[in-house]
């Protein structure tokens, strides 16, 4: 009862007067659906353990579903479960199992419409369509919550988290797998997405298009088909999230695509086949980021201008910086480059030797991918050696002027 | 014994070997001669198949050679210029020798190792031996074995005189035995008068292969190297 | 069988080049391991040792060799050995030597420095890389008539295989690039035993970049199951072929 407690604090409620109706097999009230008929406003709803087959259940006041030991709300395979509507309402404690699956509607366990102050913790969601399904809500929390997809086809699954046209949400400490995208996000704004995790989702660990203003913490995207898709938006903030193992024909650690005004601090991009992809993105500082072991660390399109890398720690990726054309409007600075191989005589830890991070293969594979076999060949490095000495394909100003000596200290 | 058929061999433009037939005993010492390029090694090496013939065969105690390598333990043979792997010790190669040739220790015939005085330096690497040590080596290593046949390929090319007369010595001690023995060169050499036939090679074809004796009658020469000259002289005269 | 290979090692063992070319791979692995902070790029200098002067080491070496031992192999010719048995005997010795040479040199650190999968692989690759070249160095020797035109041979096999191969795939791949090339290039690099080989180690260590292009081609080809058995096997055939060749010439060749 105590993380309840917990719970009426942060929500703020006024729900502590209210009645607890207690649903149990061999009880008075033995269903859901009746005992939400019955609850009014600021009562408790506890679901003790069993296995509940109840259609579609609505709930459109505020009251507070409690699952006891895990109780099952199975959709038998051809239902929205819960459908949430107006505020206050929590949902706590229980699983979600076999919701429906239509290919008109976006049906989900859980769907929330018009709603403000919702708190969904806790709970499990099983083998369905859509995990959690938010739409047009405000001020809410979805915490703690495990959704696991069955790894279908990008058609057959919806998104794990899905957020349609919130502002002020909290998304923090789910743990979603194989659903489309993990954790989808449109038209979200003022929204704080932290310490999830996104993995093995068919499509992207995280996409959101046309949402400002939001902020990424801590989160881990690994495995995902490809990716995080970050799109069409403002004055976001991604700080130490964690991108690994995003590979594939069309992968990313993260997707950048018309973003501007951004912040890229503090994250690891490890093992992907490529660590930030962006286009047509401006002003975006992107610093102190580790990428390590990625196929392309960066891929920067000739569409952006006026992004700064600033402290990056470059590792052992097969190529540091790739971009499509030779002009170049994005600062490079101060970031440590392993394939540096100049010197530094004043002892100023940074290098005297401005460093080209576009090496004359990757312009190579940039206009013939199938050339990538012949990675880390003789004639590849020979190549890349004549280049160096007489720069003509790569892009001359595509150079970091202050390149470090040791790592940065991160 | 040893029976030479028909044996032809070319090489590209030079016919080595051009029908060779012969036919060799036990206890015959035949000294092969004929001026370079005559075709004496390439008959060596083709006795040793170390050199495929074009046609022909080579019967060794009766039976023809082939690809099977067992008739080789029979022979033994000194080339003419051994030379052994560098960081090989002396000892280390006839241990080794004896372990290919699975031979008992008992069965070694280290008569010459001894007379040439090799196991005192048994701890030698190879590459540190003179020419003549190193001829001492093969001479002693074609005896070592205790074979039927020994083919010996301008044997005291390198030796000195003292080693010279010991080799002469043994060979003289073999063919007692009632062994084959087998001796080119191209000069007329102290070891003829070893020599019970001769068999004389020009241009890869056998000119004559006759004994002694028959040789010192047909000349009428008494020492061995003048009939022999005569025969080369006469030889010339007709070509 | 292999008695004579006993013999044919313990005389390279002790030879200077053998000493010298462990020494020189020992020095540069444990100086790389040292001297790079991270191990990623040791790794990738160990590299280009393991695909060029591995296999240049092992042509070059095993033809002199070769060439030294004319005699010597005449000797064991009038020995009643096959000439079969000799060859592979002395193909035995020069191998295992450039083997341990290999493994003390850099076999020993990487397993001190980096035991991962990369390493392994690696070390797998300079393995099957000398066993192939030192096969692919004794039929030049058998084939070729003097030492100078050996040493010649082998040297343009070496410039072959490790520069002039993948220039005309490069070549090719851009003559044909608006066409599918992918199992073509797979099927390409399968000709070319350094080229697979790099492949192989590539998917340990640029699998994100491999990824990106092929999708899971080349990843489920060859870092499944079969894949393995399929570049051991290719490498296999690239030590067996020339080797039975190289048998087949000298079973047939007037010393």
């Amino acid at each position: 009862m105590r993380p309840l407690l917990a719970i009426l604090c942060l929500l703020n409620v006024t729900y502590v007067s209210g009645n607890t109706i207690i649903i149990g097999k061999n009880r008075p009230v033995n269903t859901l659906r009746q005992a939400i008929s019955m609850a009014k406003a600021g009562d408790t709803v506890l679901l003790q353990r069993g296995t509940y087959k109840e259609g579609n259940i609505i709930i459109d006041k505020s009251i507070h579903l409690i699952g006891v030991d895990e109780p099952i709300l199975d959709g038998d395979h051809k239902n929205e479960i819960l459908t949430l509507t107006g505020t206050n309402i929590s949902i706590r404690g229980i699983h979600f199992a076999n919701a429906g699956y239509s290919s008109m509607n976006d049906f989900a366990a859980l769907k929330i419409i018009d709603a403000t102050n919702i708190l969904i913790e806790n709970n499990t969601i099983t083998n369905a369509f859509f995990g959690i399904h938010i739409a047009n809500s405000t001020n809410s929390i979805v915490r703690n919550n495990t959704i696991i997809g069955t790894n279908k086809t990008e058609h057959l699954s919806g998104n794990g988290i899905h957020l349609w046209k919130c502002s002020d949400m909290l998304i923090a400490s789910n743990k979603i797998s194989g659903h489309r995208d993990g954790i989808y996000l449109e038209f979200v704004s003022k929204s704080i997405i932290e310490n999830n995790k996104s993995l093995k989702n068919v499509r992207y660990g995280l996409h959101f298009m046309f949402s400002h203003d939001d902020t990424y913490l801590g989160n881990s995207f690994e495995n995902n088909g490809a990716g995080v898709a970050v799109m069409y938006s403002k004055h976001v903030r991604m700080e130490n999230n964690l991108f690994d193992k995003n590979w594939g024909a069309s992968a990313y650690g993260i997707l950048l695509k018309d973003i501007s005004d951004s912040h890229i601090l503090h994250n690891r991009f490890i093992q992907n086949t490529v660590g930030i992809y962006m286009e047509g993105s401006s002003r975006i500082g992107i610093g102190k980021n580790i990428f390590q072991a990625n196929g392309w660390a960066l891929k920067v399109q000739a569409s952006c201008d006026d992004n700064t890398f600033y402290q990056n720690n470059f590792y052992g990726n097969s190529f540091d910086v790739a971009t499509n054309g030779t002009m170049v409007l994005n600062r490079f600075n101060n970031n440590y480059w392993d394939k540096y191989e100049g010197y530094d005589m004043n002892r100023d830890g940074i290098g005297d030797v401005p460093y080209h991070p576009v090496s004359m293969y990757a312009v190579v594979v940039e206009q013939n991918p199938t050339t990538l076999v012949l990675m880390r060949s003789f004639i590849v490095s020979l190549l890349d050696k004549a280049e160096k000495a007489i720069p003509g394909l790569t892009p001359e100003n595509l150079v970091d002027n202050n390149p470090m000596i040791k790592p940065n200290k991160l | 014994m040893m029976r030479i058929e028909n044996l032809k061999k070319r090489f590209k433009k030079l016919q080595a070997l051009d029908n060779i037939n012969a036919m060799f005993d036990n206890g015959q010492v035949i000294s092969l001669i004929g001026p370079n390029g005559s075709g004496k090694t390439t008959l060596i090496k083709s006795i040793l198949g170390m050199v495929k013939a074009d046609e022909g065969n080579i019967f060794v105690n009766g039976n023809p050679i082939n690809d099977d390598p067992s008739y080789r333990s029979r022979i033994g043979y000194m080339p003419q210029i051994g030379r052994y792997p560098d960081n090989m010790k002396i000892g280390h190669l006839f241990r080794m020798m004896k372990d290919i040739r699975k031979m008992p220790e008992a069965g070694v015939d280290t008569d010459m190792l001894i007379r040439f005085d090799l196991m005192s330096i048994f701890e030698k690497p190879m590459r540190t031996l003179s020419g003549g040590t190193r001829q001492k080596v093969s001479a002693a290593l074609a005896f070592y074995f205790n074979p039927d046949i020994l083919i010996l390929d301008e044997p005291t090319a390198g030796l000195d005189p003292v080693s010279s007369e010991i080799l002469k010595e043994k060979i003289m001690l073999e063919k007692m035995k009632n062994k084959l023995i087998l001796i080119t060169s191209h000069i007329l050499s102290d070891l003829d008068e070893l020599a019970t036939d001769v068999m004389y090679l020009q241009e890869g074809k056998m000119i004559f292969l006759k004994d002694i004796d028959t040789l010192r009658c047909e000349t009428g020469e008494d020492k061995l190297g003048k009939a022999i000259a005569r025969v080369m002289q006469r030889n010339t005269s007709l070509g | 069988m292999f008695k004579l290979t006993r013999y044919v090692l313990y005389d390279i063992l002790r030879s200077k080049v053998v000493i010298a070319y462990t020494l020189f791979l020992f020095a540069v692995s444990i100086g790389l391991f040292q001297l790079e902070e991270n191990q990623s790029k040791a790794i990738l200098s160990l590299l280009n040792i393991v695909l060029i002067v591995v296999p240049l080491i092992s042509l070059i070496f095993t033809t002199i060799h070769y060439y030294n031992s004319y005699e010597f192999i005449e000797l064991m010719l009038s020995q009643p050995l096959s000439r079969t048995r000799i060859l592979l005997s002395e193909y035995g010795g020069v191998a295992l030597s450039l083997i341990s040479s290999f493994m003390i040199g850099v076999g020993f650190p990487v397993l001190i420095y980096t035991f991962d999968a990369t390493g392994l692989a690696l070390l797998f690759t300079g393995i099957a890389l000398t066993l192939a070249f030192t096969s692919i160095a004794f039929l030049a020797s058998v084939k070729s008539r003097d030492k100078a035109r050996g040493i010649g041979s082998a040297l343009l096999l070496w410039f072959y295989f490790s520069l002039i191969y993948d220039g005309l795939v490069l070549l090719i791949l851009f003559s044909f690039s608006d066409y599918p090339m992918e199992k073509f290039t797979l099927f390409l690099s399968a000709l070319n035993p350094i080229d697979l080989g790099r492949i192989f180690i590539m998917l340990k260590m640029d699998v994100g970049a491999l990824m990106g292009y092929t999708g899971a081609l080349y990843k489920d080809f060859f870092g499944s199951g079969a894949g393995i058995i399929f570049t051991a096997g290719i490498m296999l055939l690239w030590v067996v072929i020339p080797l039975l060749l190289a048998v087949r010439v000298f079973r047939k060749k007037d010393l």
